[in-house]
């Protein structure tokens, strides 16, 4: 084995290829970058609010720490699943970036259990984070007595997002939400009378977003949160109700759901096409974009259900193995996870910080209410966002998702398929 | 023994580093998939080397051929290929039909229609995906909108947005792109019929359609085989036109070489290598017959 | 042992027919009639129609503004062209451009030079096996690259070549060999024997055969391998895709991304830059189209 490997190594070189290694693509060959004061920051924010937000962070790390340069490392994609691939083929050939983006909670377990990121429970100590972080969050990041990554956002995925405009043209009171589920279909069927797509959804994740926001509602949260540690069956008669609810909102949604991302179905609802849209609260971003006025032109409500929950997803970032200027890492995991780094970036990014002791009274409506929401209600993990389960069941999850939206399994199978997924990883 | 050193070093020296790179590339790690198709390899820290694997002989290819999922690429594979290569073969041959005799403009014409195969599927997935957009009235843009225009609103469908048949859609910018190429390639067949027997048959007082039938269509069999042998791997390898167009996570248009991609992007290296062996297997069974064929040809 | 030298390609082997070897010219025409020769252009037009109409929609796209993308004007030409997408689409594939050329001219050259040596042994200087060997190395061209996947990543982390670029080129040289081989051993069974049993009979050793002899009629060869090579590694997405990022990868990931990545599906900007990634392979072929079909069909330049 060995002696094919050298001799593989020494004919590549002979064949050129070795040589040509030393040119190529202007010395970021992972060997360490140039000195080292670069500091590439992997991430999937690319575009929209989310840049907005990586850029008014950049801006504070500029100003704490000028000793650094920071080099943008985003890959753009669809909830980070493009951007997910490629830092795994770079983790495995040990070309890390100095530290990267990545859902708090199951989603690290895979970085974990191959040892491609560090222990940051020091830093938690130096910066003083332990305090200035809830408990809940940091309890959801401990993975037995060790902290892997620094969360720098909080978001809500349970919302629901409604066009005032067109609720009003459909006779629906703009001003009080649903009290329950079967009270929010009631109010889709009234929506589709009014001739436009009641509820818009976009492709296979957005479709899951849906479901955990249902699975929550009909489940509360100690049942739901339940489903990841195998408290509660995938069976659960409440799964197979919350499921048959999926079903009925599937009904009316839009046809080309599966060519869309969330911001084109979002867009839907901006453009008056579509009623409502569940989604989580980075689409706010997007009606502020297109300058449309909370309780007037847009409204949104938690979507209802047997108590109030705040469906929890978190960014974090991490500290990777053999990362080429871990000194660079730090500096950047201490900004961001400063009072003034999270003011900054959540302000632009249309989250709410991790930290509690943040003034908060820079942020707009909505935002006031997720952070009342957060502070109050019961806290679940969502599923879609890597908090509640590691990516291999996300993956089933979605596959089985996926079979059932596009009418090719019946719920029964569906539910079965989820059973079987669970019956996989549930530890 | 010392003149046939002379004689045969030399050659075999100079193709040695091919042969060692294709022996190792190609047939060890074939061997090696396979071994890694046959372990429990399901999670990051065995991919690593953290963790023991152990072996499980074809547990994971039983579990992928029971899974419904699976068989849904399967189907969705079979479909793929069998609309790819039908129409890539009916236009490439009418094409070269059309061009095979002089024409003025000839040659202009065989370059537009040879030149999508210099595009990639990933750049032609970015138009395709918009000409294949599943809305249809009001909304509707791409075909479904030119049907409209032209008033053939009957033709409007989703496209690929179809659970059972939608893969066929994608099947669509496959032709599109290869038709050229399967018209070089009769052209060349064209080509190749010697002219005395033309002439030899034109004596006889055939006609131009008996000519075809009985005199050039059967000297272009050759050139057929290939030409589906080479159509249907392509088809089998498919991947790029397919992500670029629809999504990974797409029900509709999974294919093995998606699903491929999937498990590899959580880490679960054993099923990755065992769709890796179902897709060669396919390939095997289409082109080692093919091979055999054409080693007794040259050897005969 | 050498087969189709005189008889017609019968039964001729995957190269025989294809591409570069065979021989005769186009047939005498049959008078054509007025009504079919109209018949027939029409048909050639709607083919012509066929082909052109994504890239009339990837032209069009590519020069509208973002409110022109309205579905009722989908088909219609732009209200006001505009460069702006074309400037994005450059400023964020550049780079990419640049990296796909150093992947893709090293790749083509080495893996042609690899298949010249191995065609002209293989077709010219045999040795016991050499038909088996070749059948081996054919294989290999339609090798679903997925079947070796997995281990091809442990390998090359192994060889600790560097992601991106350099992990690509190896990649591209090893899996062209088979096709360059082929090509070049049918190229060079169309070539006289005498040529060569000349210069051996003068005494000159297989090197000095090759490099005097051989290399010099193998140039139409090196057309049709070269531009074959350069389109299939231009193009190459699946070995992109995992051995490289967005960061350090070639043009079809930074396209992918950019058509992917938008915060609105932007065809303006993704259509712009699916041409632009495009166009280096489209000059090739327009530029030598005319020598890659006359390759295809005679294995000799006669434009």
């Amino acid at each position: 084995m060995l002696d094919r490997r050298r001799f593989l190594a020494l004919s590549s070189t002979a064949l050129g290829v070795g040589a040509l290694a030393a040119c190529g693509s202007g010395g970021d060959s992972g060997s360490g970058g140039d000195g080292g004061t670069d500091v590439e920051v992997f991430t999937w924010w690319a575009s929209g609010s989310e840049k907005a937000g990586l850029d008014a962070l950049v801006k504070v790390f500029g100003e704490q720490h000028s000793d650094f340069t920071f080099v943008n490392g985003a890959v753009a994609g669809g909830a980070g699943s493009a951007a997910k691939d490629m830092l795994q083929s770079r983790l495995q050939a040990s070309d890390p970036p100095d530290t990267f983006q990545a859902h708090a909670g199951a989603e690290l377990q895979d970085y974990i259990d191959a040892a491609q990121i560090e222990d940051v429970s020091g830093l938690y100590d130096e910066y003083k984070l332990t305090d200035a972080f809830p408990k809940d969050l940091v309890d959801r990041l401990t993975v037995e007595g060790k902290i892997y990554s620094i969360p720098s956002n909080i978001h809500r995925s349970n919302v629901v997002w409604a066009n005032a405009k067109v609720l009003e043209k459909a006779g629906i009171d703009t001003k009080k939400a649903p009290g329950s589920v079967d009270d929010f279909l009631a109010d889709l069927e009234k929506a589709k009378g009014a001739g436009v797509t009641a509820l818009s959804v976009g492709t296979t994740w957005c479709q899951v977003n849906l479901l955990e926001a249902i699975l929550m509602s009909e489940l509360g949260s100690e049942k739901y949160n339940g489903l990841f540690d195998g408290k509660t069956a995938w069976d659960d008669a409440a799964v197979t109700s919350s499921l048959e609810a999926f079903q009925k909102m599937m009904g009316y949604t839009n046809s080309d759901r599966d060519s869309l991302d969330w911001p084109d179905a979002t867009q839907q609802l901006i453009d008056g096409k579509a009623a409502y849209n569940v989604m989580g609260d980075w689409a706010e971003a997007a009606f502020q974009q297109a300058k449309l006025k909370d309780g007037e032109d847009y409204t949104y409500f938690p979507l209802p259900g047997k108590e109030k929950i705040f469906g929890f997803l978190a960014d974090s970032f991490t500290l990777p193995v053999g990362a080429p200027n871990a000194d660079g890492a730090k500096a950047w995991l201490d900004t961001l996870s400063s009072k003034d780094g999270q003011l900054a970036f959540n302000l632009a990014k249309g989250s709410i910080p991790a930290r509690t002791d943040v003034d908060e009274s820079q942020f707009g409506t909505y935002s006031q209410t997720a952070l009342k929401s957060f502070a109050e209600d019961a806290i679940s993990p969502s599923i879609a966002h890597g908090a509640a389960v590691p990516v291999a069941w996300l993956n089933d999850l979605s596959d089985a998702t996926s079979q059932f939206t596009t009418g090719a399994s019946d719920l029964a199978a569906y539910q079965k398929a989820l059973v079987a997924a669970a019956d996989k990883y549930a530890s | 023994m010392r003149s046939r050193v002379r004689r045969y070093g030399p050659p075999l020296l100079l193709i040695s580093p091919s042969l060692v790179l294709v022996g190792v590339f190609v047939y060890v790690l074939i061997a090696r998939n396979l071994w890694t198709s046959m372990t429990d390899n399901h999670t990051a820290a065995q991919a690593n080397g953290r963790k023991d694997v152990s072996f499980v002989f074809l547990e994971n290819y039983v579990a992928l051929f029971k899974s419904p999922q699976f068989q849904h690429s399967l189907w969705n594979l079979v479909l793929f290929t069998a609309v790819f290569l039908v129409g890539a073969m009916i236009v490439g041959f009418v094409w070269a039909w059309l061009l095979e005799r002089p024409l003025p403009g000839g040659r202009v014409f065989q370059t537009v229609y040879l030149f999508p195969m210099a595009i990639s599927f990933v750049a032609s997935g970015v138009v395709w995906r918009w000409l294949l957009n599943s809305n249809q009235g009001d909304s509707a843009t791409g075909l479904n909108r030119l049907f409209q225009m032209v008033g053939l609103d009957v033709l409007e469908n989703p496209w690929w947005n179809q659970v059972t048949f939608g893969i066929a859609a994608i099947a669509i910018p496959a032709i599109w792109q290869l038709s050229g190429y399967v018209m070089a390639l009769f052209l060349a067949g064209f080509r190749g019929v010697p002219d005395d027997l033309r002439e030899a048959a034109r004596m006889d007082g055939a006609s131009s359609l008996q000519m075809y039938r009985h005199v050039i269509f059967p000297q272009l069999t050759p050139v057929l085989m290939s030409a589906i042998v080479i159509i249907a791997h392509m088809s089998l390898k498919s991947f790029d036109l397919i992500m670029s167009i629809s999504k990974p996570a797409n029900y509709q248009t999974k294919v093995p070489a998606v699903d491929m991609y999937v498990f590899k992007s959580s880490f679960d290296y054993a099923n990755a290598a065992a769709v890796g062996t179902v897709l060669l297997a396919f390939i095997a069974i289409l082109i080692v017959p093919y091979l055999i064929q054409q080693h007794r040809e040259r050897t005969r | 042992m050498n087969t189709t030298t005189s008889a017609p390609p019968s039964a001729a082997p995957l190269g025989e027919s294809s591409p570069l070897a065979s021989r005769g010219r186009g047939a005498p025409g049959t008078r054509p009639t007025p009504v079919g020769r109209t018949l027939r252009y029409l048909v050639i037009l709607l083919g012509v129609l066929f082909v052109l109409i994504p890239v009339y929609v990837l032209v069009i796209t590519s020069f509208k503004t973002g409110g022109d993308a309205s579905p009722a004007r989908a088909w219609a030409l732009p209200h006001t062209w505009t460069f702006e997408n074309w400037q994005r689409a450059w400023t964020a594939l550049a780079p990419a451009l640049g990296r796909s050329l150093s992947l893709v001219i090293p790749s083509t050259i080495i893996s042609s030079v690899l298949g010249c040596l191995n065609g002209f042994v293989l077709s010219r200087w045999r040795f016991p096996g050499a038909d088996i060997v070749f059948t081996l190395i054919l294989f290999g061209m339609f090798l679903p690259y997925q079947a070796v996947m997995i281990p091809l990543l442990q390998l090359v982390l192994a060889t600790e070549i560097p992601n991106g670029i350099p992990s690509l080129i190896l990649l591209h040289v090893v899996f062209g060999i088979p096709i360059t081989t082929l090509i070049f051993r049918n190229y060079f069974e169309t070539i006289p024997h005498e040529l060569i049993e000349a210069a051996t009979v003068d005494g000159a050793g297989m090197l000095r055969t090759f490099s005097s002899v051989a290399l010099p009629i193998a140039i139409p060869g090196f057309v049709v391998v070269g531009i074959w090579q350069f389109t299939s590694a231009w193009n190459d997405f699946l070995f992109a895709v995992f051995f490289s990022t967005p960061r350090n990868g070639p043009v079809t990931l930074a396209l992918n991304n950019l058509a992917n990545g938008a915060l609105l599906t932007d065809y303006g900007v993704s259509m712009a830059g699916a041409l632009l990634a495009s166009l280096p392979t489209l000059v090739v072929y327009v530029l030598l189209s005319r020598y890659f079909i006359a390759g295809l069909m005679s294995g000799s330049v006669k434009g």
